[in-house]
């Protein structure tokens, strides 16, 4: 055994005179008088093989951040990574709410004792629907890919339909969620996609609607960047097959972009780590699905409602759980699918963010993105060797083609890092049609002179 | 020593807070996003105005419109108004482990060397993080005994359907998977390990306890059949008694073809006691936000990592995180994975802060955060064992209990009609959270269930029992005031009205609410 | 404002402690007397009424004379209306009878009852489901599921019923054992039919948004459940009692409530079945499944209200083709006791011992412990 030198500061029982008088009150020797109760072939007898503790808080700090000085981040380098975590601002504002303990550190209370969380949620679920346009939206779940999934099941509960269309386009690591997620009752089938657009073939949507679908699926953005100008007639074709639509969207856009309610789509879902969450390495990710106020499709949540209430104290606004029976805390197995610990947190910090931004903020945030993307394609496609492959305007994320350059993305983006600029996604595997292609990702964090130095790094990469 | 304090006149935070549209005034905002520099305007023109019409936003955008100050002003109120672990005697919060959640690991995550990279960066600028992965990737297997874990669940519940996939790979790859459609699980297994598998495809077979409160080992032989994929039970289940018959049971399930898992969310007390391997299961998984110290978020960020013996690992979610000896890197290649569950590679804030946490601790501290959570747990036990009014699942049996405990209010109840939710309630008005009752059905009447982990003091414990003794004695006194608490906590009494589940009355949102209530 | 109604049984009760095991029959209540008997339903009552005075503002009560209500509720300072006549000082099931009918008259919203499963089965001949009852328990025999817990909890029950708190009612069943072969030493329960109680759902209440599923909704499960698997070709001895009955209404087929129907191909080959017919029926079928539900508070599978399927009848069938089904709730109010089987037949108990399946709702199931 090793030494115990200190009384951990996290183990207050454990001060031998405490934890003394406590074994005495029990009339124990020691915690073996209790793990008695497991039959010793069940025992571990080992010490743990884990490396020996820092227990001094300094050193402890030191070691980690010695090893996260590996990383090279999005501050001291120019990234153009999105297409799923992006790199936007996070507000001072939402940064300290975030860190509040109360918000960090509670789990699953009522409204009695936490009242402020129910009421946070609620008010980012409604914010959520303004952007949206759908007047119901969930207490957030894991992802983007995770919110298309429950929703997939959902449709198919509400439809009684068993057949899911998925715009060909998507990101191939959200497909795979979705594909594992709707085992094995729902069967997922893929839409063909323009490869000078992105956007959805609506002859080939036409040709796979049948009476048996559920929903159809398509992103606006499309994931390779092109905004769908047929979001409407994407629904209207849905509906006319007794199929409901589902959009994935990047809720920042929706401040220039029509919002899926608004063309008459059934399902919105998508990811809240842009709405001031930080990249964190995939940590910061959250997912929303918004749907109409309907009780046809509210019933087939699996995730916890949250719902404004009356009180005994006439004027307060009470908070609780809306049809809390859905669930499967409430039923087990016969509840709607599963429900457990997600990222309600994110959905908080979601809420400061949309409470920030405000109507002009979103306006403001998405038209300047609009412009700098386009500034950033054109200025891009003039170097030599360079083409943007997919045509019409793009929000974030857009697709560079390095084809003619004779150089693959993985030589270019081991290049840019000499510039301290980190490249945009290889996705050369994942939709191998664009060749040697790359998607960049600019937002508002960027700056004329973070672009131009993107710009001539690429002129000089490129002309070797 | 120091003092046990009862909050006698706790009052906790109550602002009557509006709802965030009632602070609106049109014209305000709360921040203000970069400009766009002129060369780029300039370059670019108005291209929002050149958008085709059809993918313009055209309604307006309802969200209220407020200052910076009145922004942090109500999220502020709003906290206050919400109970966390790290301000409040938490313990009451059973099959939860609510322990502290140190401030060294938030302040580790706000580094812009972990909070600004993207996942998506190459493996080999990020080399520090897949050294945490890798790292913590050890922890959770010396913990477990397990060969291989995925960290990409995005929580228990996760992992429970994460295990539930790679059972239904595991048989596909046989050929049996239409035939063993069912799995088995006990009632006070957590509903996660009935409704995941449920999930992913699954029957789901329920085994009631002995007459002991112990899973029924031959309930479960008499379920178990060559229909039988998986069994998923947790243990100790959520009422503290630790399951004997462990390895009967996997013994029984490995004779009929069947794989075992493990649900691990009530591991906190048995970190170098006992682990899964020497149960013998194939599966097991870990509530990393529990366990291993990291916040619970109001629910959530968490991570739930999925531990499997050898034979299994091909099965995992990609990619996993592995080590030539030289460099971190990303292994893809597994044909027979079930894909993915979770986007990227998990909750990376979560294994980063669990991992500095482990740090902290080691295997010696480790297994003492588990000693003292036993102790504990029996510590409060017998002062509670003294109260008359409170009882617990089945008292008499004889078996010492471990982490948590189920005690019932039902003496109180037959005495004086206040049950478990009344008391919650009221237990709130001395500044005791909400306690976690018992997850559903009932089957225990009037239940609370009780997890004073090795975060809290003696006087703590001792706090929160003299709260349910005072409660008590003014629940007989006047039963019916006392069924309208509470008084003192952030929100009085729900009006059983219908508010929550008519759907003509129930709100979502600001917009369905002002429809709904003439606002 | 709810309208209650009020029987006292008054000698309910009273041959327990000397021993007579129940008071049935003028001739046991003479013997009772005799033996030194003290009438203590009354006494019980009291616990339960003196509690509904809280609730006093909120209800109307209507009772019938002297020592069957009229005596209580004036001991318990409660407001009320005597209605009827009895034959005060040799009160008998027909004054239990009489009173429950004239009750009905005055549109109660509930009658409260207090005795044991003699008076349920009085209160059941004369209302059946018409109107909800509930049994304050004051007998010595309590097998129906209609009696409150004890006295005070049917006191808190109607505070509740009288707040408007409970707003639904479910099926209970009476049941009583012949007390003629009880006191020779035989337990022989029978199912006498189902009266209406309010639904208090005890054990899963207090879900954090309230209302609960109706019990209709889980019959409705289990129903469509088995429904759904029956096989063709294949002869189901299908049982007595309520979630049978439930089954057979899904079917669209007549269903004799506490009798066994035999079903093949989804028509019924025969209603009512003694022994013997189910014998000679089932010689002449390949397949043969029998489908039963738990009977009574103490949940019987075999033995109690179906002693139609016999233990000859079991041990042809086989253990492997009997499919019990049960709502939750059902299975919760028993939780941590067996199911029970009393074939008469000490083999054929030993054969069904041990652990079976239960349904519980579609495609949601429970192994539940068997016992003798």
């Amino acid at each position: 055994m090793g030494e115990k030198k200190y009384v951990h500061p996290y183990i207050p029982n454990s001060e031998p005179n405490v934890k003394r008088s406590m074994l005495d009150a029990i009339g124990m020797e020691s915690a073996e008088g209790i793990y008695k109760e497991i039959p010793d072939r069940l025992r571990y007898h080992e010490r743990m093989d884990i490396a020996e503790p820092i227990i001094d808080e300094y050193g402890c700090e030191r070691h980690v951040r010695k090893i996260i000085s590996e990383n090279m981040n999005a501050r001291d380098n120019i990234c153009f990574l999105g297409g799923g975590t992006w790199n936007h601002y996070v507000p001072a504002v939402v940064e300290t709410v975030m860190e509040r303990d109360e918000f960090l550190s509670a789990y699953v209370g009522d409204a009695y004792t936490d009242h402020g969380k129910f009421q946070a949620l609620w008010e980012s679920s409604s914010m959520l629907s303004d952007l949206t346009m759908l007047e119901a939206t969930c207490t957030p779940c894991y992802d983007w890919a995770n919110a298309i999934s429950v929703a997939c099941r959902m449709a198919a509960r509400t439809t009684q339909k068993t057949e899911i269309l998925v715009s060909g386009s998507i990101a191939p690591d959200r497909l795979k969620i979705v594909q594992n997620y709707c085992k094995p009752e729902l069967k997922v089938t893929l839409i063909g996609y323009d490869k000078e657009t992105s956007l959805l073939n609506i002859e080939d949507l036409k040709a796979k609607l049948n009476d048996n679908v559920a929903t159809v699926y398509f992103e606006n953005p499309t994931y390779l960047g092109g905004l769908e100008v047929n979001a409407k007639e994407i629904v209207d074709l849905a509906h006319e097959a007794g199929a409901t639509a589902m959009v994935g969207v990047d809720p920042t856009s929706l401040g220039i972009l029509e919002a899926p309610g608004a063309y008459g789509a059934d399902y919105a879902v998508g990811e809240l780590q842009p709405l001031g969450l930080h990249m964190s390495y995939g940590g910061g990710l959250g997912g929303f699905i918004s749907t109409k106020d309907e009780e046809k499709f509210i019933a087939e949540f699996p995730s916890l409602l949250f719902g404004v209430c009356e009180t005994s104290q006439k004027g307060e606004y009470g908070f609780g759980e809306v049809a809390y029976e859905r669930t499967s805390y409430a039923q087990r197995e016969k509840g709607k699918d599963f429900i457990g610990t997600t990222a309600a947190l994110h959905g908080v910090a979601a809420a400061v963010y949309m409470a920030l931004m405000g109507p002009q903020g979103f306006r403001e945030l998405g038209e300047g993105i609009l412009k700098k993307v386009a500034y950033t394609k054109s200025e891009l496609a003039k170097i030599s060797g360079i083409k943007i492959p997919i045509s019409g305007y793009s929000y974030c994320d857009f697709v560079v083609d390095f084809n003619g350059t004779g150089k693959t993305v993985k030589e270019i983006n081991k290049k840019l890092l000499d510039y301290k600029i980190i490249g945009g996604k290889d996705i050369s595997g994942e939709f191998p049609e664009y060749g040697q292609s790359a998607m960049y990702s600019v937002t508002e964090v960027h700056t004329a002179e973070d672009l131009q130095t993107l710009f001539k790094a690429l002129s000089e990469i490129c002309a070797k | 020593m120091a003092i046990v304090k009862v909050r006698d006149n706790f009052q906790q935070a109550r602002w009557n807070e509006p709802l965030i549209y009632e602070l609106s005034t049109s014209g305000l905002r709360g921040i203000i996003p970069p400009p766009v520099e002129e060369e780029i305007n300039r370059e670019a023109g108005d291209v929002f105005a050149e958008l085709p019409d059809a993918v313009k936003r055209k309604s307006e955008l309802g969200l209220p419109e407020i200052a910076q100050k009145q922004v942090l002003q109500h999220f502020l109120h709003l906290s206050q108004e919400t109970s966390g672990a790290n301000l409040n005697n938490d313990m009451v919060e059973g099959t939860c482990t609510m322990k502290y959640n140190p401030r060294l690991c938030e302040k580790l995550a706000l580094e812009p060397d972990f909070a600004d990279i993207h996942p998506d960066q190459d493996p080999d600028t990020v080399q520090g993080m897949l050294k945490i992965y890798y790292e913590f990737e050890k922890v959770v297997k010396a913990v477990s005994g397990m060969d291989k874990f995925s960290l990409q669940p995005g929580g228990g519940n996760h992992a429970v359907y994460t295990a539930a996939s790679i059972a239904r790979a595991y048989f596909e790859e046989k050929g049996e998977a239409e035939q063993r459609n069912e799995i088995i699980t006990t009632i006070f297994s957590h509903p996660c390990d009935a409704a995941a598998p449920a999930t992913a495809g699954y029957k789901v077979i329920t085994v009631y306890p002995d007459e002991h409160g112990m899973p029924d080992l031959e309930a479960i032989k008499a379920a178990a059949n060559e229909h039988t994929a998986c069994i998923f039970m947790t243990n100790p289940e959520d009422i503290g008694i630790y399951n004997i018959h462990a390895d009967e049971i996997v013994e029984a399930l490995h004779d009929v073809g069947a794989l075992c898992f493990y649900d691990q969310a009530n591991a906190n007390a048995f970190l170098g006691i006992a682990r899964a391997r020497e149960a013998g299961f194939d599966m097991c998984h870990f509530n990393v936000h529990k366990t291993f110290g990291t916040p619970h978020g109001g629910e959530g960020p968490a991570c739930g990592a999925l531990g499997v013996r050898d034979y299994l690992a091909k099965y995992l979610p990609v990619p996993t995180v592995e080590f030539d000896g030289d460099k971190y890197y990303f292994d893809y290649d597994k044909p027979d994975s079930i894909g993915k569950v979770r986007e990227y590679i998990g909750q990376s804030a979560v294994v980063l802060k669990a991992y500095a946490w482990c740090k902290m601790m080691g295997p010696d501290y480790l297994k003492e955060c588990a000693e003292i959570s036993v102790i504990n747990n029996n510590y409060m036990l017998n002062i509670m064992e003294k109260l008359n009014g409170v009882t617990h699942a089945f008292r008499d049996n004889g078996i010492v209990r471990q982490e948590q405990i189920r005690y019932s209010f039902e003496p109180l109840t037959e005495e004086c009609g206040v049950g478990s939710d009344d008391m919650n309630r009221r237990m709130g008005d001395y500044g005791i959270p909400w306690f976690w009752a018992s997850h559903y059905p009932w089957v225990i009447p009037e239940p609370m269930t009780i997890e004073p982990c090795e975060s809290y003091t003696k006087e703590e414990i001792e706090e929160f029992c003299k709260v349910v003794e005072i409660c008590m004695e003014e629940a007989r006194k006047d039963p019916d005031k006392f069924k309208e608490a509470p008084f003192n906590t952030a929100m009085h009494k729900r009006l059983d009205n219908g508010d929550l589940d008519d759907p003509e009355k129930w709100a979502l949102s600001w917009k369905s609410y002002c429809r709904k209530h003439n606002k | 404002m709810k309208t209650i109604g009020l029987i006292i049984n008054p000698v309910a009760g009273i041959g327990g402690k000397v021993g007579l095991k129940g008071s049935d029959g003028s001739e046991t209540l003479k013997k009772a007397l005799e033996l030194g008997a003290v009438r203590e339903s009354g006494k019980k009552a009291l616990v339960a009424l003196k509690k509904i005075k809280e609730v006093k503002e909120d209800v109307t009560i209507y009772t019938c004379p002297g020592e069957m209500g009229e005596d209580i509720c004036r001991q318990a300072g409660l407001n009320f209306h005597v209605v009827g006549e009895i034959n005060s000082g040799a009160t008998d099931a027909a004054d239990t009878k009489k009173a429950a009918r004239e009750l009905v008259k005055y549109e109660p919203d509930l009658i409260l009852f207090a005795g044991g499963d003699g008076t349920a089965r009085d209160v059941l001949d004369a209302i059946g489901t018409e109107v909800p009852v509930l049994g304050i328990p004051t007998g010595c025999k309590i097998h129906s599921g209609v009696y409150a817990l004890n006295p005070r909890s049917a006191g808190s029950l109607i505070c509740d019923f009288a707040r408007d708190k409970i707003k639904s009612t479910r099926e209970a069943e009476v049941m009583d054992i012949d007390e003629e072969m009880f006191r020779q030493g035989e337990v022989r329960a029978r199912l006498y039919g189902y009266l209406r109680v309010p639904n208090e759902k005890k054990r899963v209440q207090n879900l954090k948004s309230g209302r609960g599923h109706s019990e209709e909704g889980a019959l409705d499960l289990v129903a469509n459940y088995i429904v759904e698997t029956m096989e063709p070709d294949c002869l189901y001895i299908i049982g007595t009692g309520s979630t049978t009955a439930y089954i057979m209404k899904k079917l669209g087929l007549p269903n004799t409530l506490l009798g066994a129907d035999l079903v093949y191909n989804n028509t019924v080959i025969a209603s009512d079945c003694t022994e013997r017919q189910i014998l000679d029926a089932i010689k002449d079928y390949e397949k043969v499944k029998i489908i039963v539900t738990v009977i009574g508070g103490q949940g019987y599978i075999f033995g109690r209200g179906n002693q139609q399927i016999s233990a000859e009848v079991i041990k042809k069938v086989g253990k492997e083709n009997i499919i019990i089904v049960a709502t939750e709730d059902k299975m919760m109010s028993m939780f941590g006791r067996p199911l029970y089987v009393d074939t008469g037949d000490e083999a054929v108990n030993a054969y069904l011992r041990g652990y079976m399946r239960v349904v519980m709702g579609y495609e949601k199931f429970i192994v539940a412990k068997v016992s003798d």
